[in-house]
């Protein structure tokens, strides 16, 4: 007997405003599919409207687009987000607090906070040719 | 573009927005466009309803964050009722219910502010 394949879905999304909702839209089928609650399936697409939008706005990728990768595993939903830019350090990225974004003329940089919050694991995996992000959610 | 719209009304001296679509940098910027309006009034207790923007993301928030500053400064107030649990999770994730207040109904809001 051959082994189960693993499904994937793959989404290619030009950096286009508002293009981050056809991932949400994607996730909220799959999770929907793998009976994910409905608190989850919320949370992996508040994470993955927050992750794409970073890869549209720094990554400044000539490619002009944003690859999304979803695996449907037995235990877990794994995305991936992937821009082919000009990558970051995800040490340096300073962790947002109202405090001081009131009173401050940045008020955004929050992203990564949430996506950190919202899933279960979080990496990141960037050089000069581009970015990862890889995001869990256990079942 | 999604589109995003919003209606204004008073109940008083709180002046409640109810917003439809996708809270991104440009419905955030509609919200804050109605609220400096209305602060130009001497309004200083506002209300969003925002239970027809079920999708959020953290730019149009922010820029609550903004609306939030400029209050501080009138000693005004700004609440929410009618969140998504996902949008609610954003705010606390963010910050923004230790600088503001989200009530469950429109009643709870108007009592809350005054």
């Amino acid at each position: 007997m051959s082994p189960k394949k693993t499904p994937k879905v793959e989404l290619t999304l030009p950096i286009i405003p508002d293009m981050e909702l056809a991932a949400t839209q994607t996730a909220e089928v799959i999770a929907k599919h793998m009976g994910l609650s409905e608190e989850k399936s919320a949370e992996i697409g508040m994470a993955l409207i927050e992750a794409t939008i970073n890869a549209f706005e720094h990554s400044e990728s000539d490619s002009g687009n944003v690859e999304i990768h979803f695996v449907i595993q037995d235990d877990s939903l794994v995305i991936k987000v992937t821009d082919k830019g000009k990558g970051f350090d995800p040490t340096k990225v300073k962790i947002p607090k109202i405090e001081e974004k009131l009173g401050s003329d940045h008020k955004r940089g929050w992203g990564l906070q949430l996506v950190q919050e919202l899933m279960d694991t979080v990496e990141f995996e960037s050089s000069p040719e581009g970015t990862t992000v890889t995001m869990t959610k256990k079942k | 573009m999604v589109d995003f719209s919003l209606s204004v009304r008073e109940e008083g001296n709180v002046v409640i927005i109810e917003t439809t679509g996708y809270l991104n940098n440009v419905g955030g910027e509609k919200v804050s466009e109605a609220c400096y309006e209305k602060m130009g009034g001497g309004k200083k207790y506002f209300l969003l309803n925002l239970e027809n923007s079920k999708v959020v993301n953290s730019i149009g928030v922010s820029i609550l964050i903004e609306i939030i500053e400029k209050l501080q400064d009138v000693d005004g107030k700004l609440g929410y009722y009618n969140l998504a649990p996902i949008v609610e999770k954003t705010f606390n994730i963010m910050g923004l219910t230790k600088y503001s207040t989200v009530y469950y109904s429109e009643a709870e809001g108007l009592d809350g502010m005054t």
